[in-house]
């Protein structure tokens, strides 16, 4: 038995709300609705998928394979190679200037990076098995880093017999964000990286400590060495490009021109023991990144798709919604 | 506890409780305390303390199967060789949810205590020795075993053995309301031996009694006393916790059952907890996910081997593990079948039980705010006491009424009597039109019979007018009453009961004009009446309403002083006579006035119509005397006789004091009561008339009961003249109940001195045994009632509530069922029937009623047959007319009737013939059981519901329908006149039948179409977004590896896309109200549970799976053989997985109100900041790949426009043409109905027309019936109307002479129809 106060009673509110009848838009999806919606988004779409077309056609890709196995012959001399390091030759001529700038990649296929981004590792054991080579720091730790790509590139262009190297830009390849906030070194003693990094020691499958990465670029050395970021970076799929460097400086910022080069490969990654691939890629981009024809199509396909069913819905419409029929 | 008390009385403890007084112990410690092993009165109903909330809360949430498996894969997530998730980091939902069901246990539990704090520091005296006298203590400080006194209007604190009363009788009143919910009073008795000055101190004896049980109807024991003699007693002294003394001054006890071991309390069970259809079928769809899951997980560990398999050396990408060993690929498969489980876990849907309990919460929370469910007259909402079976509301096929109380209003009024034979009609009661509007009975049917001379009013308009105004002002004056009384009860007086008490009796009874002469004709007479013998034909009217007036356990309670019992003082009553006399007077002058008023019109004219309103309040409450009955008859007859001038003034155990109509004042003495039982049906008293000093007998019950108790075996005339007052009496009980009204037979018997004499010493013996008591008393009764003389019959209408016969059409037209189940007899249950539609004029109706076996087997077999040569031509029509269901009913051909009866319903039960019973039912457009008991009830109701395997609503009031309630899939109580206990037993408690109509179809229809949409919404969710991550697991060597953040993984379910379904599933309204209540037929799409069929499940499922695949595969293809990073991978992923989620459901969303558009978009908003947030500080979190700065990049790169823009659309592309072509060829009732909804008011209504038409053309019968319908609405408009007005215009009246035409032939035509 409720006792209430003087005056209240039990009387629900009277409002919109409790009383479920606040204002509503009712949508009622219909044929006559929707014909000029699919025909807007479709020939909105036709538009967008011309453009991405046209965009990623204008886009200059040059991919070659140089596992040295099976269906590739570049650098067959170097997979069981009897001088290590062993370095390989690939020769390639453009017809055509090679529109700038150019970005070159290195590439891995059936390599399964992503891997270790999975999250099988919690923080304190993502390092695991890879944090202690006998009781003493790895640095860096982790399997990706162990695993780290270590073939070089040196690109040359043949002009008159003579081989003309071509600048090679290893900076700003990786993200602004791991390079600045992301990544440090440790703080160097005195003046020194190497001493910052006394007590630790390098990767089991690295040829040199982390601080000697790049001999010609003392800066470029320890956690911060570009290439170490990019790898870093782990790929989201087995198939993966990573930048290696861009073409960007002096005759070749425009691109570049037509003729013979020659790219020296240090081949030292060894692929064979997982069926893996690798290759070298020259691209440039356009405001949509790289060459992907696949965007342009979907929306190709899909826009064209819309106005069909618009007309559909014009049938459907003309023949079903009579107006006496509908009410 | 248990163990104690069986060392003490090892051979008494299973049977009884033995107590002796605690005063002489007072003082010492509870060791020493003779009654210390019962409870105490303090109670706990708190499930918790403090310090075992958490445990035992945790304990009771991992019952739940649900809460074991979150639980079981947190646990996984710690086994460190499968561990896939940061093991902290899954713990989170699982957290959430436990918290906040904790949260909500602990919220109610608080409640709970507070509830019983309160309760236990109540205040009550109890006996102290030391201070010789009650003290006022706490409740909790009562102890089995104590003397406590309780004064008037207070509640008793425990069960307490009546030893002391402040009425000189020795009876103390109680009222029940908390404990059953009847208002009306109960007079307990104190312990015979007893009476006078009670001493607790001398008080020595020991009292045994039964041990606590829960049935408050029993209670037996009795005392020891010192000089070994033995006082039984039984519940009649006893005075039960909860219950509030009235109109005694002070009452005092012995308590034999304290704290929980009283009755109250061990009847006071919690809710129930039932599990819907919808629920049971989520049940095995989880188990469905879990198969699912268990392939899913079973490729991916498969994959997994066969992936590490395929190469030659182990990759460098492979990790060893910590030791630096490889372990086998098998083993390391079989680990990652584990990995996977808790990577895609979320498949199974445990937010969704959180969900459907919060949606739950919401959907009560609207149900019990529609103010359509209100009502004002007892100022309370719908209860929904089974907190989860909201959406089985919409899909109710069968419903199983009972017929007192709930298709009728329960409210008793007098209409018609036959005195010695001769028929009184009573047109003078103001809505007898009306009634005969309802009922299909008019007073000219009865003027066929050749005993009644029919008096046509000679001037009816003024007359007729004068009456109903008088009435009808009445009317208002009660309801206004009402009013009062409600603001009443926020006060500290509860005594405003009464008010809500007396209002279910419509007290009003215009005295019938010719019965009204007679009797003053015998007020001329009744100076001789003395000595004139009793069986002369005069007296026996006197006698018949002194019967009515005398023959009851009313109570009488002034109503001023509301609760004061009057009792028989008779200096009392000379102070008042003088007074009373002159007001009845005024009475009787103003009744003789109204006869001549036609032919005096300046007077009526002069006296204006509010000079009759206040007179009519005086005749409705001459000194304002309250009558209050067990049962609502009883006072109907006893208002009937006080408008006759016999009135009831006091009643006391022994003496009962009427005044007649020329003011008179008769006091019989009562020198018993025999009270009414089932069996007998029948109660008597018998009085000594103070005049005469005869002992006479006057017994009422039912007819057959009475009939053939008649003393009629003589050959005299006299003789003769009686059987023939008997037959034609008995034709008037036929009539009075095919016009649906309540019978009973008066009649008397003299007793001689000698014979009661005889008789008495044989009751005082059965009364004083202890043993079969009830039987030996019941004997004596049947004894004394034989050789009656008849004295005549009543005719009680027990009225149609509002709108029933609207109700049950609509719920007709929703394809659902309705059955009545009533204890009543057959003529008036099939009357009601009629009535209210349940049986139409043209319906062809089936009586089984036989009582052998053989026959019973051979009518439903000949029924059968009929009904199926007629139904089976028609078949292939309905199928293809129907949208829903194939119902027979709706097929061209008659539809059909069942009545049957009790007895041959047993006899069906007996001989196995269910089948063919229900085969027949299925049939029939309605079934009707009279004369069934409760359990017949619910044993109707689990066949149908067990064997046509369907959902069924039990509806009723009383305690007759509590098993039938409890057996449905869904039990409705009405709070009515009869008591709580329906509404105890029940899911959901209104107080109008009419409101079952908005409570199925609109309240049922949304929360079953919320939930389903809801839950099926919920399952492709979870299924659509651990798609995408089972789908990189073949670009990611099935490791198990996810391309999104876990971090936002967990958001992703918990945040970002929880809310927008909850709200959907509380919120969303597919079809107006409006729409719905005008189209019943929209309610068969949740029958056929169209919202969620085992199809829908998996179209649902091939859906998410499209769906994941789109998210999937065209963010793949487009960042195929780029530099993509894995987070950058998935970024866009998830953010498409959002849209294409929320937007999924914005498709299914039908109405978008503000708070919808807030929900979607803030979700969205949400995630884009949390995800902005997230990706800007989260600089080192995850290593090695973390989502730092990810967010920001893709939202600077237009491909990710791109991407998610296409993405979505291609997603969704095919749920919204298919949606858009449903919409367009509307081949459902439910899209056309949405498309009514657009329209305006008037167009709707118009098209809700042409829809009915078009739809059911043969429902011819309503159309027919229809217009009458409106007629009795207007008309009923027009008398409300003009009752409120001054001046009457004349034109008013002759429409009402035409509806009566109107109505007359109406009647003789369904008449005719029925006995045809």
């Amino acid at each position: 038995v409720s006792q209430l106060g003087a005056g209240t009673t039990n009387r629900p509110d009277n409002t919109a709300f409790d009383q479920q009848r606040l204002p509503a838009w009712q949508p009622v999806l219909s044929a006559g609705i929707v014909i000029p919606g699919f025909l807007l988004v479709g020939l909105a779409f036709i538009g967008i998928g011309v453009a991405l077309f046209v965009t990623s056609r204008s886009i200059q890709v040059l991919e070659n394979d140089y596992t040295g196995t099976g269906s590739s012959v570049h650098c067959s001399e170097c997979v069981n190679p009897k001088t290590t390091p062993c370095t390989c030759q690939l020769n390639f001529s453009l017809s055509a200037l090679f529109q700038g700038p150019v970005f070159l990649y290195y590439g891995l296929s059936n390599y399964f990076q992503n891997l270790w981004g999975d999250l099988s590792k919690s923080p304190s054991s993502s390092c695991a098995p890879y944090q202690y080579d006998q009781n003493t720091t790895i640095a860096p730790c982790g399997s990706v880093a162990n695993s780290m790509f270590n073939d070089t590139f040196t690109l040359y262009q043949l002009v008159n017999a003579t081989r003309k190297t071509v600048p090679l830009d290893g900076k700003g390849i990786a993200w602004w964000t791991d390079y600045n906030i992301k990544f440090r070194n440790p703080p160097e003693v005195d003046g020194s990286l190497a001493a910052a990094f006394n007590g630790t020691v390098k990767p089991v499958n690295w040829p040199k400590p982390v601080y000697d990465l790049d001999p010609t670029n003392p800066a470029n050395n320890g956690f911060l060495n570009q290439d170490f970021l990019v790898w870093m970076r782990t790929a989201a799929l087995p198939d993966f490009w990573k930048l290696y460097r861009r073409i960007t400086e002096g005759e070749y910022a425009s691109g570049l021109p037509a003729g013979n080069y020659t790219l020296e490969i240090q081949y030292n990654y060894p692929v064979a023991n997982f069926a893996g691939r690798k290759s070298v890629i020259f691209s440039n981009t356009s405001w949509m990144g790289g060459k992907n024809q696949f965007l342009g199509i979907a929306y190709l396909v899909t826009g064209s798709l819309c106005v069909v069913m618009s007309a559909v819905m014009l049938i459907v419409y003309a023949k079903f919604n009579s107006p006496d029929e509908d009410f | 506890m248990k163990r104690q008390v069986k060392k003490k009385w090892p051979e008494q403890e299973d049977k009884v409780r033995r107590l002796i007084s605690n005063l002489p112990y007072e003082d010492l410690r509870r060791k020493y305390q003779p009654n210390r092993q019962y409870a105490n009165n303090s109670i706990k109903t708190t499930k918790y303390t403090v310090w075992s909330f958490i445990p035992m809360n945790l304990f009771e949430q991992f019952h739940r199967f649900a809460n074991v498996y979150f639980v079981v894969i947190a646990m996984l997530n710690f086994v460190p060789i499968v561990n896939a998730f940061e093991p902290g980091v899954a713990l989170i939902p699982i957290c959430v949810i436990l918290i906040l069901t904790a949260i909500k246990d602990a919220w109610e539990d608080f409640r709970r205590y507070q509830a019983d704090k309160q309760l236990n520091n109540m205040p009550c005296s109890i006996y102290s020795r030391k201070e010789k006298d009650f003290v006022s203590k706490c409740w909790k400080d009562v102890r089995v075993g104590d003397f406590v006194k309780v004064v008037c209007n207070e509640v008793i604190p425990a069960d307490i053995l009546l030893l002391h009363s402040s009425d000189p009788n020795g009876v103390c009143h109680i009222e029940t309301a908390n404990l059953d919910g009847e208002t009306n009073l109960k007079q307990r008795q104190i312990v015979r031996g007893f009476d006078g000055s009670f001493q607790p101190e001398y008080f020595s004896s020991i009292i045994y009694c039964e041990k606590p049980s829960n049935n408050l109807n029993r209670f037996k024991g009795y005392l020891d006393k010192p000089d070994k003699k033995k006082i039984g007693f039984g519940k009649e002294n006893l005075l039960l916790r909860g219950c509030t003394v009235r109109n005694t001054d002070e009452a005092a006890g012995i308590v034999v059952y304290a704290g929980h071991e009283t009755k109250a309390m061990l009847n006071n069970k919690g809710p129930r907890y039932k599990r819907s259809k919808l629920e049971r079928k989520v049940n095995t769809d989880v188990l469905f996910c879990v198969a699912l899951l268990f392939i899913m997980c079973l490729i991916g560990a498969l994959g997994y081997f066969i992936w590490l398999e395929t190469f030659p050396d182990i990759p460098p990408f492979v990790p060893p593990d910590s030791n630096n060993n490889y372990i086998s690929p098998a083993l390391s498969g079989f680990y990652m079948f584990f990995t996977m489980v808790i990577l895609l876990q979320v498949l199974i849907p445990i937010s969704l039980y959180v969900s459907i309990e919060l949606i739950k919460v919401g959907q009560i929370f609207f149900i019990t705010n529609d103010i359509d469910l209100y009502d004002e007259e007892t100022d309370s909402r719908i209860q929904c006491r089974a907190l989860n079976i909201t959406e089985d509301l919409g899909q109710i096929k069968y419903i199983f009424s009972d017929k007192t109380g709930t298709l009728t209003e329960n409210k008793m009024v007098f209409r018609r009597c036959s005195v010695m034979g001769i028929e009184y009609c009573h047109r003078e009661n103001g809505d007898c039109l009306l009634t005969a509007l309802r009922l299909g009975a008019q007073c000219e049917t009865i003027s066929d019979d050749e005993d009644i001379v029919f008096q046509k009013p000679k001037v009816p308009s003024r007359l007729q007018y004068r009456q109903k105004k008088g009435i009808s002002s009445l009317r208002r004056s009660q309801s206004a009453r009402t009013h009062m009384g409600a603001r009443y009860q926020s006060e500290v007086f509860t005594i405003t009961n009464e008010v809500a008490f007396s209002s279910p009796l419509e007290t009003d009874v215009a005295p019938d004009r010719r019965l009204l002469r007679v009797t003053c004709d015998e007020k001329t007479q009744i100076q001789e009446w003395c000595r004139v013998s009793h069986c002369n034909g005069s007296a026996s009217f006197m006698d018949f309403f002194l019967a009515l007036a005398i023959c009851n356990t009313v109570v009488v309670s002034t109503a001023m002083l509301p609760r004061q019992r009057v009792s028989d003082q008779h200096n009392l009553f000379c102070q008042v006579t003088n007074d009373t006399f002159s007001h009845y007077d005024n009475n009787v002058v103003t009744l003789f006035l109204r006869d001549s008023g036609s032919n005096n019109p300046s007077r009526r004219n002069s006296s204006a119509s509010h000079h009759s309103e206040e007179e009519r309040g005086t005749v409705s409450d001459p000194n304002g005397l309250c009558y209050e009955a067990e049962s609502p008859d009883e006072a109907a007859l006893v208002y009937a006789a006080k408008a006759y001038g016999f009135t009831l003034l006091a009643r006391a155990p022994d003496r009962v004091t009427v005044r007649l109509p020329q003011g008179a004042v008769l006091s019989f003495e009562v020198l018993d009561t025999l009270a009414f039982d089932s069996t007998r049906k029948r109660m008597s008293v018998v009085v000594r008339h103070p005049i005469t000093r005869e002992v006479v007998i006057y017994t009422k019950g039912a007819d057959s009961a009475i009939m053939e108790l008649l003393d009629c075996h003589g050959r005299s005339a006299e003789e003769n003249k009686r059987k023939k007052i008997a037959s034609k009496t008995q034709r008037h009980l036929d009539l009075y109940a095919s016009a649906g009204l309540r019978t009973l037979c008066i009649a008397k018997k003299v007793l001689s001195e000698q014979a009661y004499d005889d008789w008495a010493s044989i009751r005082q013996e059965a009364e004083s045994t202890i043993d079969n008591r009830e039987e030996l008393l019941m004997e004596t009764a049947v004894h004394l009632e034989t050789n009656l003389t008849l004295l005549g019959a009543t005719g009680i209408e027990d009225r149609l509530q509002d709108d029933v016969p609207a109700t049950i059409a609509a719920l007709r037209e929703a394809g659902i069922q309705v059955w009545v189940l009533t204890g009543d007899k057959n003529e008036t249950a099939v009357n009601i029937a009629y009535s209210c539609r349940l049986f139409n004029q043209g319906d062809m109706v089936f009586t089984l009623n036989t009582d052998s076996r053989e026959q019973c087997e051979s009518i439903l077999d000949c029924t059968l047959g009929e009904v199926r040569r007629y139904t089976a031509p028609s078949q292939s029509w309905s199928f293809q007319s129907i949208v829903g269901a194939v119902m027979p009913t709706e097929s061209t051909g008659p539809t059909f009737g069942l009545v049957i009866e009790g007895r041959t319903l047993s006899m069906v039960f007996e001989a196995h013939l269910q089948m063919k019973l229900l085969e027949l039912a299925r049939h029939c457009r309605s079934v009707l059981c009279c004369r069934v008991t409760p359990l017949q009830k619910s044993a109707v109701v689990k066949l149908v519901r067990n064997k046509l395997k369907v959902m069924t609503l039990s509806i009723g009031d009383g305690a007759n329908d509590v098993n039938m309630i409890q057996t449905a899939d869904i039990g409705i109580g009405i709070s009515g006149q009869e008591g709580m206990q329906a509404v105890m037993a029940s899911d959901f408690a209104i107080t109008h039948f009419k409101h079952l109509k908005k409570l199925l179809l609109v309240h049922g229809h949304w929360c079953y179409s919320r939930l389903a949409k809801m839950v099926i919404y919920f399952f492709y969710k979870n299924v659509m977004y651990v798609n995408l991550l089972f789908w990189y697991q073949f670009y990611c060597g099935f490791s198990g590896t996810a391309m999104i953040d876990y971090w936002l993984m967990i958001f992703f379910n918990l945040f970002f896309t929880s809310t927008p379904p909850i709200m959907f599933g509380i919120m969303d309204r597919d079809i107006s109200a409006e729409t719905l209540l005008g189209l019943p037929e929209l309610y068969k799409t949740g029958q056929n549970s169209e919202f969620y069929k085992r199809a829908t499940f998996w179209i649902v499922m091939l859906d998410a799976f499209y769906q994941s695949l789109v998210c999937f595969f065209i963010p793949y293809w487009t960042y195929q053989g780029s530099d993509i990073d894995i987070f950058t991978f998935g970024t866009p992923m998830n953010t498409v997985s959002l849209f294409t989620i929320l937007l999924h459901l914005a498709i299914e969303i039908k109405s978008w109100t503000a708070i919808h558009w807030g929900f979607m978009v803030g979700s969205v908003l949400l995630y884009f900041i949390v995800a902005l947030i997230f990706s800007a500080i989260c600089i080192n979190c995850n290593p090695p790949s973390n989502p730092y700065w990810i967010m920001e990049n893709q939202m600077a790169d237009p491909v990710f426009y791109l991407v998610c823009i296409i993405t979505t659309v291609v997603a969704l592309l095919p749920r919204y043409i298919i949606r858009v072509l449903q919409g367009t060829l509307a081949l459902s009732p439910l899209v056309q109905a949405r498309k009514l909804d657009r329209l305006s008011t008037e167009a709707r209504d118009q098209q809700i027309k042409n829809w009915k038409s078009q739809r059911s053309p043969s429902e011819v019968p309503t159309n027919l019936v229809s217009p009458v319908d409106s007629f009795s609405n207007s008309f009923e408009q027009s008398f409300y109307n003009s009752s409120l007005e001054r001046e009457m215009p004349d034109m008013q009246w002759d429409s009402n002479e035409e509806t009566q035409n109107t109505f007359s032939k109406g009647h003789r035509r369904s008449i005719s129809t029925m006995t045809v």
